[in-house]
Protein backbone atom coordinates (compact mmCIF):
# COMPACT_ATOMS: atom_id res chain seq x y z
CA UNK A 1 0.00 0.00 0.00
CA UNK A 2 1.25 3.73 -0.50
CA UNK A 3 1.90 5.19 2.85
CA UNK A 4 0.86 8.32 3.63
CA UNK A 5 3.41 11.00 5.68
CA UNK A 6 1.11 10.56 8.75
CA UNK A 7 1.41 6.92 8.07
CA UNK A 8 5.14 6.92 8.06
CA UNK A 9 5.40 9.43 11.54
CA UNK A 10 2.77 7.05 12.97
CA UNK A 11 4.70 3.92 12.36
CA UNK A 12 8.39 5.36 13.38
CA UNK A 13 6.48 6.34 16.70
CA UNK A 14 4.74 3.24 17.05
CA UNK A 15 8.01 1.83 16.66
CA UNK A 16 9.92 3.83 18.49
CA UNK A 17 8.50 5.89 21.19
CA UNK A 18 5.49 3.82 22.20
CA UNK A 19 5.05 5.39 25.79
CA UNK A 20 4.61 3.10 28.72
CA UNK A 21 0.96 4.38 30.28
CA UNK A 22 -2.15 3.70 30.94
CA UNK A 23 -2.95 5.74 27.90
CA UNK A 24 -0.70 5.23 25.47
CA UNK A 25 -2.37 6.20 22.10
CA UNK A 26 -3.73 9.80 23.73
CA UNK A 27 0.08 10.31 24.28
CA UNK A 28 0.79 9.49 20.75
CA UNK A 29 -1.89 11.28 19.44
CA UNK A 30 -0.77 14.53 21.44
CA UNK A 31 2.93 14.32 19.96
CA UNK A 32 1.33 13.96 16.59
CA UNK A 33 -1.34 16.73 17.07
CA UNK A 34 -4.07 14.70 16.14
CA UNK A 35 -7.33 13.34 17.65
CA UNK A 36 -6.97 10.08 19.27
CA UNK A 37 -9.99 8.68 17.08
CA UNK A 38 -8.24 9.76 14.05
CA UNK A 39 -4.86 7.86 15.35
CA UNK A 40 -6.86 4.68 16.11
CA UNK A 41 -8.64 4.81 12.96
CA UNK A 42 -5.11 5.20 11.31
CA UNK A 43 -3.27 2.64 13.10
CA UNK A 44 -6.49 0.06 12.53
CA UNK A 45 -6.05 0.66 8.57
CA UNK A 46 -2.38 -0.20 8.81
CA UNK A 47 -3.33 -3.52 10.68
CA UNK A 48 -5.76 -4.60 8.00
CA UNK A 49 -3.52 -3.65 5.05
CA UNK A 50 -1.00 -5.71 6.74
CA UNK A 51 1.98 -3.11 7.28
CA UNK A 52 1.31 -3.82 11.06
CA UNK A 53 1.76 -7.29 12.30
CA UNK A 54 0.58 -6.88 15.79
CA UNK A 55 1.48 -3.80 18.49
CA UNK A 56 2.44 -5.45 21.99
CA UNK A 57 5.64 -6.12 23.99
CA UNK A 58 9.19 -7.30 22.69
CA UNK A 59 10.93 -9.74 25.04
CA UNK A 60 14.50 -10.40 25.78
CA UNK A 61 14.78 -14.13 25.39
CA UNK A 62 17.91 -14.68 27.15
CA UNK A 63 16.65 -12.38 30.01
CA UNK A 64 13.50 -13.79 30.29
CA UNK A 65 15.41 -17.06 30.75
CA UNK A 66 15.03 -18.61 27.16
CA UNK A 67 17.65 -20.13 24.94
CA UNK A 68 17.20 -19.79 21.50
CA UNK A 69 19.49 -21.32 18.55
CA UNK A 70 19.71 -20.68 14.91
CA UNK A 71 19.39 -24.17 12.92
CA UNK A 72 20.12 -25.18 9.27
CA UNK A 73 20.08 -28.28 7.19
CA UNK A 74 20.31 -29.68 3.67
CA UNK A 75 16.96 -31.87 2.46
CA UNK A 76 15.80 -32.94 -0.51
CA UNK A 77 13.85 -30.64 -3.31
CA UNK A 78 11.19 -33.21 -3.32
CA UNK A 79 10.81 -34.10 0.57
CA UNK A 80 11.82 -30.25 1.62
CA UNK A 81 7.76 -29.19 1.86
CA UNK A 82 7.15 -31.96 3.84
CA UNK A 83 10.06 -31.77 6.38
CA UNK A 84 9.40 -27.80 6.43
CA UNK A 85 5.99 -28.51 7.71
CA UNK A 86 7.07 -30.72 10.16
CA UNK A 87 9.33 -28.70 11.71
CA UNK A 88 7.46 -25.63 11.77
CA UNK A 89 4.58 -27.66 13.99
CA UNK A 90 6.80 -27.65 16.86
CA UNK A 91 5.62 -24.09 19.13
CA UNK A 92 9.04 -22.74 19.53
CA UNK A 93 10.10 -22.59 16.03
CA UNK A 94 9.34 -19.14 15.30
CA UNK A 95 11.18 -18.61 12.00
CA UNK A 96 10.98 -21.02 9.22
CA UNK A 97 12.61 -20.31 5.21
CA UNK A 98 13.47 -22.35 2.38
CA UNK A 99 16.60 -20.54 1.40
CA UNK A 100 19.30 -20.50 -1.84
CA UNK A 101 22.07 -22.67 -0.43
CA UNK A 102 23.41 -26.16 -0.02
CA UNK A 103 21.86 -26.08 3.31
CA UNK A 104 18.73 -24.92 2.37
CA UNK A 105 16.17 -25.11 5.06
CA UNK A 106 17.04 -22.14 7.90
CA UNK A 107 15.08 -22.19 10.98
CA UNK A 108 15.13 -20.89 14.82
CA UNK A 109 14.00 -22.45 17.93
CA UNK A 110 13.06 -21.31 21.24
CA UNK A 111 13.23 -23.38 24.65
CA UNK A 112 13.34 -22.76 28.01
CA UNK A 113 16.68 -24.04 28.43
CA UNK A 114 18.81 -25.57 25.89
CA UNK A 115 18.86 -28.75 26.74
CA UNK A 116 14.93 -28.73 26.06
CA UNK A 117 15.81 -27.39 22.71
CA UNK A 118 18.53 -30.04 22.20
CA UNK A 119 16.34 -32.61 22.77
CA UNK A 120 13.94 -31.11 20.46
CA UNK A 121 16.14 -30.75 17.76
CA UNK A 122 17.28 -34.39 18.26
CA UNK A 123 13.76 -35.81 17.59
CA UNK A 124 13.14 -33.86 14.85
CA UNK A 125 16.67 -35.60 13.46
CA UNK A 126 15.49 -38.82 14.58
CA UNK A 127 11.73 -38.19 13.00
CA UNK A 128 13.42 -36.72 9.89
CA UNK A 129 16.21 -38.22 9.04
CA UNK A 130 17.94 -35.05 8.75
CA UNK A 131 21.12 -33.86 10.38
CA UNK A 132 20.20 -30.39 11.85
CA UNK A 133 23.56 -27.62 12.25
CA UNK A 134 22.85 -25.37 15.06
CA UNK A 135 24.56 -21.35 15.00
CA UNK A 136 24.70 -20.08 18.06
CA UNK A 137 24.85 -16.65 18.75
CA UNK A 138 28.63 -15.73 20.58
CA UNK A 139 27.92 -12.30 20.34
CA UNK A 140 25.22 -9.56 19.55
CA UNK A 141 26.45 -6.51 17.62
CA UNK A 142 23.29 -5.57 16.68
CA UNK A 143 19.48 -5.76 16.91
CA UNK A 144 17.04 -3.48 15.75
CA UNK A 145 12.93 -4.49 15.38
CA UNK A 146 12.34 -0.83 13.64
CA UNK A 147 12.38 0.09 10.10
CA UNK A 148 12.85 3.47 9.48
CA UNK A 149 10.04 4.64 7.81
CA UNK A 150 11.62 8.44 6.79
CA UNK A 151 13.16 9.21 3.91
CA UNK A 152 16.26 10.32 5.68
CA UNK A 153 16.63 7.97 8.19
CA UNK A 154 18.97 6.46 5.90
CA UNK A 155 21.41 8.49 6.09
CA UNK A 156 25.12 6.36 7.28
CA UNK B 1 11.89 -14.01 40.22
CA UNK B 2 8.68 -13.24 38.41
CA UNK B 3 5.18 -12.98 40.28
CA UNK B 4 2.03 -15.26 38.83
CA UNK B 5 1.12 -11.15 37.80
CA UNK B 6 4.51 -10.55 36.08
CA UNK B 7 3.88 -13.78 34.15
CA UNK B 8 -0.04 -12.96 33.02
CA UNK B 9 1.20 -9.36 32.15
CA UNK B 10 4.06 -10.76 29.91
CA UNK B 11 1.54 -13.45 28.13
CA UNK B 12 -0.57 -10.24 27.47
CA UNK B 13 1.96 -8.63 25.99
CA UNK B 14 3.09 -11.08 23.68
CA UNK B 15 -0.30 -10.82 22.07
CA UNK B 16 -1.64 -7.58 20.25
CA UNK B 17 -2.81 -5.28 22.74
CA UNK B 18 -6.16 -3.99 22.15
CA UNK B 19 -6.26 -0.91 19.94
CA UNK B 20 -8.59 0.79 22.71
CA UNK B 21 -7.98 4.33 24.55
CA UNK B 22 -7.36 1.84 27.90
CA UNK B 23 -5.91 -1.26 26.25
CA UNK B 24 -5.08 -2.76 29.66
CA UNK B 25 -8.27 -2.46 31.32
CA UNK B 26 -9.14 -6.11 30.30
CA UNK B 27 -6.19 -6.99 31.75
CA UNK B 28 -6.45 -5.19 34.83
CA UNK B 29 -10.31 -6.46 35.33
CA UNK B 30 -8.76 -10.07 35.25
CA UNK B 31 -6.26 -9.59 37.75
CA UNK B 32 -8.41 -7.17 40.13
CA UNK B 33 -5.36 -4.58 40.37
CA UNK B 34 -5.91 -0.98 39.24
CA UNK B 35 -4.56 -0.15 35.74
CA UNK B 36 -1.72 1.97 37.27
CA UNK B 37 -0.58 -0.84 38.96
CA UNK B 38 0.16 -2.72 35.64
CA UNK B 39 1.99 0.26 33.90
CA UNK B 40 3.99 -0.23 36.75
CA UNK B 41 4.76 -3.80 36.24
CA UNK B 42 5.56 -2.99 32.94
CA UNK B 43 7.51 -0.33 33.83
CA UNK B 44 9.79 -2.90 36.23
CA UNK B 45 9.77 -5.24 33.71
CA UNK B 46 11.04 -3.37 30.89
CA UNK B 47 13.84 -1.75 32.94
CA UNK B 48 14.91 -5.78 34.22
CA UNK B 49 15.49 -5.80 30.42
CA UNK B 50 12.77 -9.02 30.17
CA UNK B 51 10.23 -6.12 27.80
CA UNK B 52 12.84 -4.88 25.59
CA UNK B 53 10.23 -2.64 24.45
CA UNK B 54 6.79 -1.89 23.51
CA UNK B 55 6.71 -1.37 19.98
CA UNK B 56 4.27 -2.12 16.90
CA UNK B 57 5.90 -4.98 15.04
CA UNK B 58 5.84 -4.51 11.02
CA UNK B 59 5.40 -6.85 8.07
CA UNK B 60 9.27 -5.48 6.00
CA UNK B 61 7.31 -6.36 2.85
CA UNK B 62 4.07 -4.71 3.58
CA UNK B 63 6.15 -1.54 5.03
CA UNK B 64 7.93 -1.28 1.69
CA UNK B 65 11.24 -2.85 2.59
CA UNK B 66 10.93 -5.95 -0.22
CA UNK B 67 13.95 -7.25 -0.21
CA UNK B 68 15.35 -8.88 2.62
CA UNK B 69 17.88 -10.99 2.62
CA UNK B 70 20.49 -13.21 5.73
CA UNK B 71 24.30 -12.87 4.53
CA UNK B 72 26.41 -14.59 6.27
CA UNK B 73 30.06 -13.21 6.40
CA UNK B 74 33.54 -15.16 6.41
CA UNK B 75 35.52 -12.95 8.97
CA UNK B 76 38.74 -14.06 11.29
CA UNK B 77 37.73 -14.37 15.28
CA UNK B 78 40.18 -11.68 15.91
CA UNK B 79 38.47 -8.91 13.34
CA UNK B 80 35.02 -10.21 14.56
CA UNK B 81 34.43 -7.15 16.83
CA UNK B 82 35.50 -4.42 14.29
CA UNK B 83 34.00 -5.61 11.13
CA UNK B 84 30.66 -6.46 13.64
CA UNK B 85 30.58 -3.21 15.27
CA UNK B 86 31.12 -1.28 11.56
CA UNK B 87 28.25 -3.74 9.99
CA UNK B 88 25.87 -2.83 12.78
CA UNK B 89 25.87 1.17 12.11
CA UNK B 90 24.81 0.59 8.97
CA UNK B 91 21.45 1.72 9.02
CA UNK B 92 19.71 -1.29 6.74
CA UNK B 93 21.50 -3.66 8.60
CA UNK B 94 18.88 -4.78 11.78
CA UNK B 95 20.42 -7.84 12.85
CA UNK B 96 24.22 -8.88 13.51
CA UNK B 97 25.65 -11.75 15.15
CA UNK B 98 28.96 -13.52 15.93
CA UNK B 99 28.17 -17.39 15.82
CA UNK B 100 29.15 -20.87 15.70
CA UNK B 101 29.39 -22.21 12.49
CA UNK B 102 29.87 -25.99 11.28
CA UNK B 103 33.23 -26.65 10.17
CA UNK B 104 31.98 -26.68 6.48
CA UNK B 105 30.22 -23.22 6.22
CA UNK B 106 32.93 -21.23 7.17
CA UNK B 107 30.80 -17.45 6.99
CA UNK B 108 30.53 -16.57 10.91
CA UNK B 109 29.36 -12.96 10.97
CA UNK B 110 25.75 -12.95 10.21
CA UNK B 111 23.36 -10.01 9.58
CA UNK B 112 20.07 -9.47 8.10
CA UNK B 113 19.56 -6.55 5.67
CA UNK B 114 17.06 -4.69 4.19
CA UNK B 115 16.25 -2.77 1.22
CA UNK B 116 13.33 -1.24 -0.80
CA UNK B 117 14.96 -2.45 -4.03
CA UNK B 118 17.30 -5.58 -5.59
CA UNK B 119 19.61 -2.64 -6.23
CA UNK B 120 19.55 -1.39 -2.65
CA UNK B 121 20.11 -4.58 -1.61
CA UNK B 122 23.18 -4.85 -3.99
CA UNK B 123 24.62 -0.98 -3.04
CA UNK B 124 24.57 -2.22 0.18
CA UNK B 125 26.58 -5.65 -0.23
CA UNK B 126 29.22 -3.06 -2.08
CA UNK B 127 29.50 -0.93 0.48
CA UNK B 128 29.97 -3.82 2.87
CA UNK B 129 32.06 -6.33 1.32
CA UNK B 130 34.41 -3.74 0.51
CA UNK B 131 35.37 -3.47 3.93
CA UNK B 132 38.60 -4.51 4.83
CA UNK B 133 38.80 -8.23 6.80
CA UNK B 134 36.03 -9.01 4.70
CA UNK B 135 36.81 -12.17 3.28
CA UNK B 136 34.22 -13.59 1.63
CA UNK B 137 30.05 -13.40 2.23
CA UNK B 138 26.98 -15.72 0.65
CA UNK B 139 23.54 -13.97 0.62
CA UNK B 140 21.17 -16.47 1.90
CA UNK B 141 17.82 -15.38 0.16
CA UNK B 142 14.93 -16.43 1.38
CA UNK B 143 12.91 -18.20 -1.05
CA UNK B 144 9.88 -19.28 1.10
CA UNK B 145 8.66 -18.23 4.14
CA UNK B 146 7.08 -21.44 6.06
CA UNK B 147 6.63 -19.66 9.27
CA UNK B 148 6.96 -16.81 11.06
CA UNK B 149 5.81 -15.80 14.78
CA UNK B 150 6.70 -14.44 17.68
CA UNK B 151 7.77 -16.67 20.55
CA UNK B 152 5.25 -17.49 23.30
CA UNK B 153 6.79 -17.61 26.46
CA UNK B 154 5.45 -19.83 29.34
Amino acid sequence: MMLTSLDRKILDLLQNEFPISVHPFHELADILGIDEAVLLQRIQHLKDTGVIRRIGGVMDTRSIGYYSVLCACEVEEERLDQVAAHISEEPGVTHNYQRNHRLNLWFTITAPSQREAEDTLRRLENDLGVIIHTMPAEKVYKIRLSLPMGEDDYAD
Amino acid sequence: MLTDTDIQIIQYLQGDIPLESSPYTPLADRLGISEEQIVQRIQWLHDQGLIRRLAAVLRHREAGFTVNAMVAWQVDADKADKVGTFFAGDAHVSHCYWRQVPEDFPYNLFTMIHARSPEELQERLERLSHYRDVKDYVVLESLQEYKKTSMKFF
